[in-house]
């Protein structure tokens, strides 16, 4: 793993020596900068990326309705089609749905709780597999058997099989109790718990590498603190790996996210996101009312695709290897 | 060979007996079992007897023995929804997700191989751009957003297939088989495809990844050294030594692929495992859930093991060094 | 003299990379006669293995032969197309790679890979080309072939391994063998054996053999004449004899002087202070001008051409005859 963790510092090195040049000067000439600008796709995907999260945030300024207001949503203007066909009508410009909620008005709200979700899923298993891998690496013994085990087990599921019972159960424990808010950060959990293993995995090996090295010997033979010394020295290795994890996870959430509640269970009706609308207007697809699914579905695709073209190139320009 | 099939095995088994933990505290601890099997008017007297017969006030660990052996024996208790034990509701599923599994790997297999070898062979080629723009959206789109598309494609709007279901079926002894009519195999198409496409794209790119490492190796510049034709290089030499890793990682999907029928299966309305599953986890009737969990992990450790002892079986380099660690 | 094996004439190869095209070999002449053993040495990055492989024809792209002309027994083999090309590889040229471990298909049987090169070149049936592959295995000194043929690679030693890539490289009685440093993976110990073994067929068969390696020990026992390679350019071709002992170029000088001997020992071993240059910035002259301790101004702007002196040729301003040159 540790040929993985540092950047490519430079290229074969027929340019003239950059000795003088300054951080900000190396950073710009680097390959990640130098592919990154080369790859006009991925320039596109991170602004469609970017763009997904400024509608996400400012959504309530964008959107003509709040979709999660029951108040706010007329029957009478249920079922109305996209704006631009005959029986289209302002202000809504997708369409609405069946309870007269105004379509990209619930797209950028439900954006907004695919995001909420899906960030925080990857924050969540990301501090839980890397202090994981920590604890794992640094301890070593049963410790780190019991740990990569449970890992090891755990790949072998698929993220969404464990994300639905983890969800089970805790519709289960809650019962009633499980309001929209309570849903969602159920749904933090069961992503978390589903996307641990690689970060823990990747950590752990960076700390078995540190460990073995003079350094941390000499550090405790003075009476320093090993642990910290060694951090110090593991964040930054494996900054590049986790980078790449979390942004792969990151569409791997999302989609995760959107798929239980397509199944019917995560965000409920009141609070949709994008998972949530795609399988309310999956049932008036056979009515012809097209709109209603296809552009939360439009809107899924979008974000996920973007990200992982930024997830392709981030891993390519980190890992020489592997291009 | 024997020892190494051996410790797999015991492995397997520590798997297996790690993940009847879980599904026992499931079942014992997500959801009161008595709760859900009587209404509200009955007594406390009727649930405490209800309690004692099934033995829910014994020590915890001899819970678990009979969960255990129960478990053996294909009994995980009865459903909470249909009242009916879970093992025959699953045993009448199994036909209909184990048809569609072995379906959608076939078309990821053939296609995921002969798209990634065309587009390892053929790199710069606009067909194989197009393959590898292919398997990014192939990646990026969500299983059911695939079948909502493909529903609205040949079912709504032109009327070719049907959007739900399995069709016909043929009882087969207890085996139902929607392989023997036409309705049958036409039901089964677009789940196939829908299931089988994220595993097509995951196949190619390993495909091509493998097939490119492959060509870069030294026994293929050596083959091309003694002059043979660039065919029985590509398709002798490189597609063999690519296609060692490949099988094992379809293999190892196999598992995958049934785990995600659960989604496949919901658009679809397939009547097999995965739809009961995820109805089970909306209406937390967790008998089924528990012993999905056991099914779905009995089936990925075997084929795990399966795949583990085959591995060394294809590939002689292995035979040798599992042979000698043995 | 009778017409030569392998006649080299200007070969050019260039790599076009995005940055720029490089020219890894720039210029390069040679002949090798029937069962002649031409040495070919020099730092790794000098060209030899480029030139061996263009000779047979593998240079990948983005490389390319890109001047100069390559001939077989008097055939023009270097624009051939690449089918025809493919027929002589393993028929007309053998050719042995460096590492042994890696060069055979760990999936199949040795005997299969000799078995299905034999069929590609010749019209033999399988028993028929089984029963020469147990012959070249016995040839090359595979103890029990009709036992070790049915073996996967992974079953042979390092030093079997090769003999088995030398028993495919053999098996269409080649005219030419390129050996490209095929002892450099193998134990000190059985370097000799290989380096006997390539001699003895080379002699037995009539084959000329190109032997390219850095290791000095090895050109002298075995080879007849020998040519140094410095950034893609003969700097020195001769008999190997003259060569070793009296070597002309500043840089085979050099060379000659790093090998240890064992009675010279109050001489310390000579280094040549620096390094070769990379192809992307190779000097204009004579590219070891920056190493050269005798260069002058003229080596810096004016590339030296091959010069005869006896039975060498040289490539240096040095050996220059006296007489004033239109650059």
């Amino acid at each position: 793993m540790s040929e993985a963790v540092v950047p490519h510092p430079g290229e074969d090195g027929a340019q003239p020596s950059r000795a003088n040049a300054g951080w900000f000067r190396r950073a710009l000439d680097s390959d990640i900068f130098h592919s990154f600008r080369r790859s006009k796709l991925t320039m596109l995907a991170a602004l469609i990326t970017l763009l997904f999260f400024l509608i996400a945030i400012f959504a309530s300024w964008l959107a003509v309705q709040n979709p999660f207001d029951p108040s706010q949503l007329q029957l009478l203007n249920s079922r109305i089609p996209p704006l631009w066909t005959a029986d289209g009508q302002s202000p809504f410009l997708l369409g609405t749905d069946e309870q007269g909620r105004d379509v990209l008005s619930g797209i950028l709200y439900g954006l907004r709780i695919s995001l909420a979700v899906g960030v925080l899923g990857v924050v969540f298993s990301g501090l839980l597999g890397i202090g994981l891998g920590l604890v794992a690496g640094y301890f070593g013994g049963p410790v780190d058997s019991v740990i990569m085990r449970i890992a090891d087990v755990q790949l072998t599921f698929p993220a969404i099989l464990i994300a639905l019972l983890v969800n089970g159960v805790a519709k289960s424990l809650l019962g009633n109790r499980l309001d929209e808010w309570s849903m969602l950060g159920v749904l933090v959990l069961a992503i978390g718990l589903s996307f641990w293993v690689q970060y823990a995995r990747t950590v752990r090996g960076s700390v078995m590498v540190e460990k073995s090295k003079d350094y941390v010997a000499a550090a405790q033979l003075i009476g320093l603190p090993a642990p910290k010394i060694m951090l110090r020295h593991v964040l930054p290795n494996t900054t590049g790996p986790i980078l790449v994890i979390a942004t792969i996870n990151l569409a791997l959430a999302i989609i995760t996210e959107a798929t239980l509640s397509f199944l019917g269970s995560g965000m409920p009706d009141t609070m949709p996101s994008l998972g949530t609308l795609i399988r309310i207007g999956n049932n008036y697809l056979f009515a012809g009312e097209w709109w209603i699914v296809a552009f939360p579905g439009v809107a899924l695709a979008g974000l996920i695709l973007s990200i992982n073209l930024l997830g392709d190139w981030l891993r390519d320009a980190l890992n020489p290897k592997l291009r | 060979m024997l020892a190494f099939t051996l410790r797999r095995a015991v492995q397997a088994i520590g798997v297996m007996l790690a993940v009847g933990v879980i599904a026992f505290a499931m079942f014992r601890f997500a959801g009161d079992p008595v709760n859900q099997m009587v209404s509200i008017d009955t007594s406390a007297a009727e649930r405490a007897s209800i309690r004692q017969s099934l033995g829910l006030d014994d020590p915890v660990l001899v819970q678990f023995g009979r969960y255990f052996i129960n478990a053996l024996q294909f009994k995980f208790g009865v459903s909470y929804q249909f009242r009916l034990p879970v093992s025959s509701l699953l045993a009448e599923r199994m036909p209909a997700t184990l048809e569609l599994a072995i379906c959608a790997t076939l078309f990821a297999m053939v296609c995921g191989i002969l798209m990634g070898v065309y587009s390892a062979l053929r790199r710069d080629t606009v067909l194989a751009r197009l393959f590898q723009a292919v398997s990014l959206i192939g990646i990026s789109l969500p299983t059911f957003l695939i079948g909502i598309l493909l529903i609205y494609l040949f079912a709504v709007t032109l009327g070719w297939l049907p959007s739900f279901g399995r069709g016909e079926v043929v009882k087969l002894g207890w085996w139902s088989t929607g392989l023997l009519t036409i309705s049958g195999l036409k039901a089964l198409i677009m789940p196939s495809i829908t299931l089988g496409l994220f595993q097509m794209t995951l196949i190619m790119r390993l495909v091509r990844a493998e097939m490119l490492e492959v060509l870069r190796t030294d026994y293929i510049r050596f083959a091309r050294a003694r002059g043979l034709t660039t065919r029985a290089i590509h398709f002798g030499h490189a597609l063999k030594n690519t296609l060692v890793p490949v099988i094992t990682v379809a293999g190892l999907q196999f598992g995958s692929v049934i785990a995600f029928s659960i989604i496949t299966e919901t658009v679809f309305q397939w009547p097999g495992m995965g739809l009961l599953f995820v109805q089970a986890v909306q209406n937390v009737d967790i008998p089924i859930m528990a012993a999905y969990l056991l099914m779905v992990s009995l089936i990925f450790v075997t084929i795990n093991l399966v795949v583990d002892v085959l591995y060394t079986v294809v590939d002689p380099r292995l035979r040798a060094t599992v042979g000698r660690a043995s | 003299m009778t017409q030569p094996v392998l006649s080299v004439r200007d070969l050019e190869v260039e790599f076009v990379t995005r940055r720029a095209t490089l020219r890894a070999i720039n210029g390069v002449s040679f002949d090798i006669a029937k069962g002649e053993v031409l040495g070919v040495v020099g730092e790794s990055g000098a060209g030899k293995s480029v030139t061996g492989l263009a000779v047979i024809g593998l240079i990948d792209p983005p490389g390319r032969i890109s001047g100069g002309e390559i001939q077989l027994s008097g055939t023009r083999i270097d624009h051939l197309p690449p089918e025809q090309i493919r027929r002589i590889r393993g028929k007309r040229i053998g050719m042995i790679f460096q590492d042994p471990l890696t060069s055979l298909n760990p999936l199949y049987r040795i005997g299969d890979q000799i078995v299905e090169t034999i069929r590609t070149h010749t019209s033999l049936s399988e028993s028929a080309a089984r029963r020469r592959a147990i012959d070249l295995l016995a040839e090359v000194g595979i103890p029990a072939p009709e036992k070790r043929i049915d073996g996967y690679p992974h079953e042979f030693s390092g030093g079997m391994r090769q003999r088995v890539v030398i028993a495919l490289a053999i098996c269409a009685e080649p005219e030419l063998i390129i050996a490209d440093e095929p002892t450099t993976a193998l134990d000190v110990s059985v370097q000799a054996q290989i380096i006997a073994l390539i001699k003895r067929l080379g002699r037995d068969h009539g084959t000329a053999v190109m032997l390219v390696t850095h290791d000095m020990g090895v050109i002298a026992e075995t080879c007849d004449r020998v040519a140094v390679m410095y950034s893609g350019r003969i700097a020195e071709i001769g008999p190997v004899q003259e060569v070793v002992r009296n070597p002309l170029h500043p840089y085979a000088k050099g060379l000659m002087g790093a090998i240890p001997t064992l009675a010279g020992d109050d001489k310390r071993l000579v280094q040549i202070p620096g390094a070769m240059p990379r192809l992307s910035a190779i000097p204009p002259g004579c590219p070891f001008n920056p190493r050269c301790a005798l260069a002058f101004d003229r080596c810096r702007v004016e590339r030296p051409e091959p010069i005869r002196q006896g039975t060498q040729s040289v490539a240096c301003h040095l050996f220059e005859p006296a007489k004033e040159t239109a650059a």
